[in-house]
């Protein structure tokens, strides 16, 4: 029977050269002569921080986008990669970070397009059902041809991401920050995928920002750093030191922050219910209390109705059952405007969507929820708009020329620090902070998180929302874990990382705590 | 040699289920308002039932038709206060909300074939004349080519992901070039020819003005529009201000009927009596239909419309399918101008394609962007047109003005009451730009 | 019940052509586009009405044996156009004066298509909503009488203004509640507006007594603006750039103007800073409808060019005002000065334009085509620099999108 084993180890083991890598986006050099090697065989992974350059240069390897200088070759061989096409040619294939899966067709149209069976220009849609069975039977990763990619979990969708690179056997496998959506538990079948793959003798290259990730399957190490290869690295290498090395100077993983003096209730949600605009339950009679100066987490994986309660709190969804307590207040319908006016600070998920007006300015975008108290009948009052930018601009370290620059021109940190100078710039009950530092980078994230725990430590009742199981352990106080719209449970935030994991899937506590701890005499007995 | 395992997973790839539901709040905002709207026309039939005196005759045959069917006399008060119960009944079923979907679309056809009956006897009633069903439909039908085929326009240019604001501008060019080569050749094939060349020239610059330079969707097609208006405007007044005999002298399509078939009664004069132009449309309906959904180069057009960057990624043209997608829709919105000039009245007049364009895009909005479903609703607003047209010399009630507006008001009602939760192709509008 | 946006269902939303302040640089190159625009716009226009003319055309036929003669005829044509239409648009001090007269009505209106457009709304509605203006502003033009005109034309110009908003409010209200697209609800409301006007036209609302066609009775001198003696220079023109200052201090002054700014550019973040969307929207359109209300009214209030005596409303007594306000807000890139200046431009086409008309037989449709085609030119800055590559080099890194260079 011929396999992908035979397939893969007919071919000579070529490694893939990436010599001198170097890409420009104007004055902004995002790759600056990079060189690197996947070798057939080996989990190469490639570390750096957000907008280090990793993606640009994958882009570069699969074709979406062109260096301007350097060369990409196997065994001596340079190839011109001029578009995906001819990198698939090249047995590239590439896992992306955001799916490169059309949400409304099913998994065999994915499956397929691009290179579908049929004759005479019609589509072969039973070619294509075959071609996903023979492959998931091949692979033993199950899908169902028929069904619809969006109708699908994301760790399923990207098995089938995964599956697509497989069907155009791709020898230099790519996969771009694929945990980022995962459960814990998904991401340890991942890496038993990538083993398994890199066992039979296909090159992977793993691009990350998670240092555990790293130490846990790699084989080789690169560090990349503001374009730049700042380092290679053994998997025995400390976390600390592939922290320090990504980041270029000494990190502080952990905040400091004061065990919480915990005030009086100040949110109290009872039953609370909210529907999406297409009428799905998204949160299921949630119950949840914060206290002033403590922070609560919410744990959980993406899209389990941790957005939807935040924006139903601001007022942005409706709320079809249960109530909200802010305070004493019942703000449970109030719309965002008065629910803003009841003491609400609100960190959207998507700042560049909900967060700020990119076309605005910095100093538009700082009284953007508060232009009552800075008019008078009507008219603005420009003269305490630019004051106040001025302050805030110095209290928040935003780095930027002039209080005039649209807030779109700046980077991910400073715009994040402008929506929190705005938020924190008025006395709060409660802050809700819904992803506060994604895609931010580790100077700002560090500015960011003390902020909060400074804002905590003023009696105001604090909510975040993080997928990002680092940012719930440094912050939380207490841990709720939310699954499917509901709090699985409310843990200590020392709780182990297999347990939260356990838990974001919907197992409870308990349940999930027996279960770790009998795996691990397991592992201990063997 | 084993097969190489990955994962012994438990989580099979299918989908988990469903978490509970209610309703959305779009659809209750759909069903209340044609709630309200049926409640409102309900009570104005209830009205109209105290001014209705006399029959109405509804014809099912016209007097030239080889099988003459009997006329329907409807008493007029009393078909008027029946339908209006009907109406009322739809509307309480809508507003209450207590049924399930299929009552509600039963609900639905009952109340709006009963508004129809009712309106069309309140309209016809204590006249003379007689209400000829069959002329009725048949001019539906012609009405409705252009609507048809500029829907199927639009399904084709939006499946691609370019919003087709300028269907009324491709209409417009297409209408003048057909009239000019019409009257300069008197070929019907070549005025044909000329507007689907024109219809596609329009796409082509819709096209390229999006793909390659970026302008926005919307402001381009309204830009188009102007741009088509003006052009055949000065054209218009330049040549057949100078020589009108030579220049609008436009041969007309003249109906073929389908031996055999046209004697079906009833159903025969409607159907198989028509021009060319509306055989054709009723053709490219299921072509259309097939090239999107059954074709490798259907799957890459709604690919690139839903998502470009996927498709890009797996080595798709974007850029040139999408072209491809919007010129042929072009060409559909080139034969639907054909219609205004050289399928019906022959002469061009400056802007008489009077927001036809427009009302094929509520079409293809109230299809969901499904060719077929954006065709029924296209014969839709063909229906309404006509009714206008149909009832006016019947001295009926209501000024002729506002008969006109019939189409007009429909479809505002159409798009902003009766059309519920529907999702345009993913990346609708949006510019592809590859890096 | 709380505040949600209502999901646009049609189409994706407008996004405002108005991106933030530029850097001069870009503003540089946006002007020059701007220019080139207009040359490309006039040269296109000249070859379509070669190419439309049959006599000139014929020439072409035998243009190998006597090139002369078709160049010079395309020539005669082009040049005894255009200069027609220069003189009848800035040739003589009547000339200027009459360009500010049909400027007047393109402003007002220009600026109700760019403030709705600020709102991320296309209003191509101000047809309609100039059409109920000049009803109302006739209608009280011609009912009161016997009122100085320093009170008449105020209440004519108000009330028109009150039904151009509420027809505006309409689609806008549709907008906000329903999520029906406004450029479909606009046009048909412009049509129905028209129906409208058709039907009162016969009724004794409107209809001059004695009358059979559809025409009404001819407005007051009271109510007709004041016009500069010897010149074509109204008060209307004053009243426009009154309502551009005013258009001006409300977007960049007021907390309103602040929310319909932020609505119109993001949406999402601006119903989470806690705006109505929905009414910031229905708001948007009534001031939009209340600006092409006034400039209907303009069109009936206004004296008869060519005499000075009042109006009358009739069935094309606005012309295509609403049309031409698009182009005009789209060239003015939606900002208060930008309509003022290019209401002026197109003014000054459509004065050329009727002269050009009557003294060079070339229909004055060729305005509305090199409007369009401006337009379209100036939409489209990418294209413009690909036809002209030596000023795509002076931009270093630049990729210019429509975004970056209507700026």
């Amino acid at each position: 029977m011929s396999t992908a084993t035979h397939e893969v180890a007919s071919q000579a083991p070529e490694v893939l050269h990436l010599d001198g890598i170097t890409k420009r986006f104007g004055s902004l050099t995002a790759n600056d002569s990079i060189t690197l090697g996947l070798v057939p065989g080996r989990i190469h992974c490639l570390l750096g921080e957000n907008g280090a350059g990793k993606s640009t240069l994958m882009n570069i390897l699969f074709g979406l986008l062109r260096a301007d200088e350097g060369t990409i070759s196997v065994g001596g061989n340079v190839l011109h990669l001029e578009n995906p096409k001819q990198a698939m040619a090249a047995g590239i294939g590439m896992v992306h970070q955001h799916f490169m899966l059309i949400p409304v067709f099913t998994v065999a149209e994915n499956m397929v397009l691009g290179r579908e069976p049929g004759r005479f220009g019609k589509l072969d849609l039973n070619g294509a059902r075959k071609l996903v069975r023979q492959l998931s039977d091949r692979y033993r990763l199950d899908v169902d041809p028929d069904a619809l990619v969006e109708d699908l979990p994301v760790g399923i969708q990207q098995r089938v991401e995964i599956l697509k690179a497989l069907a155009n056997d791709a020898r230099y496998l790519i996969f771009d920050e694929p945990t980022a959506v995962l459960t814990p538990q998904e991401i340890d079948e991942l890496m038993v995928v990538m083993r398994t793959l890199r066992d039979e003798g296909r090159a992977i290259c793993f691009i990350t920002h998670k240092l555990r990730e790293v130490v846990a399957v790699a084989d080789d190490i690169t560090v990349i750093r503001r374009g730049k290869v700042v380092g290679e690295a053994t998997p025995d290498a400390s976390e600390g030191d592939l922290a320090e090395l990504m980041v270029g100077r000494a990190v502080n993983l952990t905040v400091d922050k004061a065990p919480p003096t915990l005030g009086k209730e100040r949110l109290v949600l009872t039953d609370f219910t909210v529907a999406n605009a297409a009428g799905t339950i998204v949160v299921d009679h949630l119950n949840l209390t914060v206290s002033g100066g403590e922070i609560v987490c919410i744990a959980g994986v993406q899209g389990n109705g941790q957005t939807e309660l935040a924006e139903a709190l601001l007022g942005t969804m409706a709320v079809i059952h249960g109530t909200a307590i802010l305070d004493g207040v019942d703000v449970t319908h109030m719309p965002p405007k008065k629910t803003i006016e009841a003491g609400l600070g609100f960190v959207p998920e998507d700042r560049q969507r909900d967060g700020f007006v990119g076309d605005f300015s910095i100093a538009e975008n700082l009284v953007l929820n508060r232009t009552t108290s800075f008019s008078s009948v009507g008219n603005l009052d420009l003269g305490r708009i630019r004051s106040n930018a001025d302050e805030r601009i110095e209290e928040f370290d935003i780095r930027t020329s002039s209080q005039s620059q649209p807030v779109r021109s700046l980077s991910g940190g400073n715009q994040q620090k402008v929506v929190l100078a705005r938020e924190l710039s008025r006395p709060l009950s409660l802050l809700v902070a819904n992803q506060p530092t994604r895609g931010v980078d580790v100077g700002a994230i560090e500015f960011l998180h003390n902020r909060i725990v400074k804002e905590r430590d003023r009696d105001t009742a604090v909510l975040i929302v993080s997928t990002e199981l680092e940012e719930v352990e440094s912050l939380a106080d207490r841990i709720a874990v939310m699954y499917r719209g509901r709090i699985v449970g409310v843990v200590e935030p020392d709780t182990p990382r297999d347990v939260l994991g356990l838990m974001m899937a919907g197992v409870p506590f308990e349940e999930a705590a027996r279960s770790v701890e009998k795996s691990r005499t397991e592992h201990a007995d063997v | 040699m084993s097969t190489p395992v990955i994962v012994n997973n438990t989580a099979a790839g299918t989908p988990p289920p469903a978490l509970r539901k209610v309703e959305a709040r779009e659809n209750r905002i759909q069903r209340l308002s044609t709630g309200v709207l049926l409640a409102v026309i309900g009570l104005m039939l209830v009205w109209g039932t105290f001014g209705t005196a006399g029959d109405a005759k509804i014809a099912l045959s016209d007097a030239f038709d080889a099988v003459q069917l009997p006329t329907i006399v409807l008493p007029g008060a009393v078909t008027v206060a029946l339908c209006a119960v009907l109406v009322l009944g739809a509307a309480l079923a809508y507003l209450s909300g207590r049924f399930n979907k299929r009552a509600m679309t039963i609900a639905g056809v009952v109340g709006g074939v009963a508004l129809l009956i009712g309106f069309i006897t309140w309209a016809a009633a204590g006249s003379m004349a007689v209400f000829t069903m069959t002329n009725q439909l048949q001019g539906t039908l012609a009405v409705a080519t252009p609507l048809v085929f500029g829907a199927l326009c639009g399904a084709l240019s939006e499946r691609a992901g370019v919003v087709n604001i300028a269907i009324e501008g491709q209409f417009l060019t297409a209408a003048f070039a057909g009239a000019i080569t019409g009257s300069l050749t008197k070929s019907l094939l070549a005025a044909l020819i000329a507007a689907i060349l024109a219809g596609m020239a329009m796409g082509a610059l819709l096209a390229l003005f999006t793909l390659k330079y970026f302008v926005d969707h919307v402001v381009l097609g309204v830009v188009i529009n102007l741009l088509a208006a003006g052009l055949t405007g000065f054209l218009f007044h330049q040549l057949v201000g100078s020589d009108t005999a030579k220049y609008n002298a436009v041969p007309i399509m003249q109906r073929i009927p389908i031996p055999g078939l046209e004697k079906i009664p009833f159903l025969g004069p409607i159907l198989f009596n028509q021009t060319a132009l509306a055989y054709l449309a009723i053709l490219m309906v299921p072509a259309v239909w097939f090239l999107l959904f059954k074709t490798k180069w259907g799957l890459r057009v709604r690919a690139v419309g839903e998502h470009p960057h996927a498709a890009d990624t797996v080595g798709i043209n974007v850029v040139a399918t999408k072209f491809s997608s919007v010129v042929l829709g072009g060409a559909m919105a080139g034969l639907g101008g054909a219609y205004f000039t050289i399928g019906s009245t022959g002469a061009f007049r400056p802007d008489m394609t009077v927001g036809n364009g427009f009302i094929a895009l509520a079409a293809l909005i109230m299809g969901r962007w499904h060719p077929v479903w954006a065709a029924l609703m296209a014969v839709f607003f063909g229906f309404v047109t006509q009714l206008g047209q149909t009832l006016n010399p019947l001295g009926s009630p209501i000024d002729s003005q506002f008969l006109l507006m019939l189409p007009y008001v429909a479809t505002i009602i159409a798009v902003a009451g009766l059309v519920g939760r529907v999702r345009a192709p993913a990346a609708d509008g949006e510019h592809f730009v590859k890096e | 019940m709380s505040e949600e946006l209502v999901e646009e269902k049609m189409m994706p939303a407008t996004p405002a052509p108005v991106p933030a302040r530029a850097p001069a640089s870009r503003r540089w190159v946006s002007l020059v586009v701007t220019l080139i625009s207009f040359v490309l716009a006039f040269v296109t226009g000249a070859i379509v009405m070669v190419v439309a003319d049959p006599e000139v055309l014929g020439k072409f036929a035998y243009f190998f044996n006597a090139p002369g003669d078709a160049l010079g005829a395309s020539w005669d044509k082009i040049s005894t156009a255009y200069s027609a239409l220069l003189r009848g648009s800035v040739g003589s001090w009547l000339a200027i004066t009459e360009t500010t007269a049909q400027a007047a009505p393109l402003i007002c209106a220009g600026l109700g298509v760019a403030l709705a457009f600020r709102a991320g709304l296309f209003n191509i509605g101000a047809q309609g909503q100039a059409i109920w203006g000049a009803i109302f502003g006739a209608w009280i033009g011609f009912t009161i009488k016997g009122l100085p005109w320093f009170i008449h034309i105020p209440i004519a110009l108000a009330l028109a203004m009150v039904f151009g908003a509420l027809w505006g409010a309409i689609a806008g209200f549709l907008k906000a509640k329903t999520g029906a697209h406004e450029v479909i609800v606009t046009i048909m409301l412009n049509y129905i507006a028209l129906y409208m006007l058709q039907f009162l036209l016969t009724t004794p609302m409107l209809q001059q007594p004695g009358r059979s066609d559809p025409i009404s009775s001819v407005v007051e001198f009271s109510a007709t603006m004041p016009r500069l003696a010897g010149t074509r220079l109204t008060l209307g023109f004053f009243i426009a750039l009154a309502a551009a200052v005013a258009v001006w201090w409300l977007l960049e002054r007021t907390t309103l103007g602040f929310r319909i700014r932020a609505v119109g550019l993001n949406p999402h973040a601006a119903a989470t800073a806690g705006m109505s969307v929905s009414r910031t929207t229905i708001v948007a359109m009534a001031i939009a409808g209340s600006l092409a209300g006034l400039a209907g009214a303009q069109a009936v209030l206004t004296p008869t060019l060519l005499t000075g005596f009042p109006t009358q409303l009739s069935l094309g007594i606005v012309g295509t005002v609403g049309f031409d306000a698009i182009t005009v807000a789209l060239l003015g890139r939606s900002r208060p000065l930008g309509v003022v200046l290019a209401g002026l431009l197109f003014g000054a086409l459509k004065a050329g334009g009727l002269t050009m008309a009557a003294e060079a037989q070339t229909p004055s449709d060729l305005t509305n085509l090199i409007q369009a085609l401006i337009v379209l030119f100036v939409a489209a800055p990418a294209f413009v620099l690909w036809l002209v590559p030596g000023l795509r080099e002076k931009r270093p890194g630049a990729d210019i999108t429509a975004k970056a260079a209507t700026a």
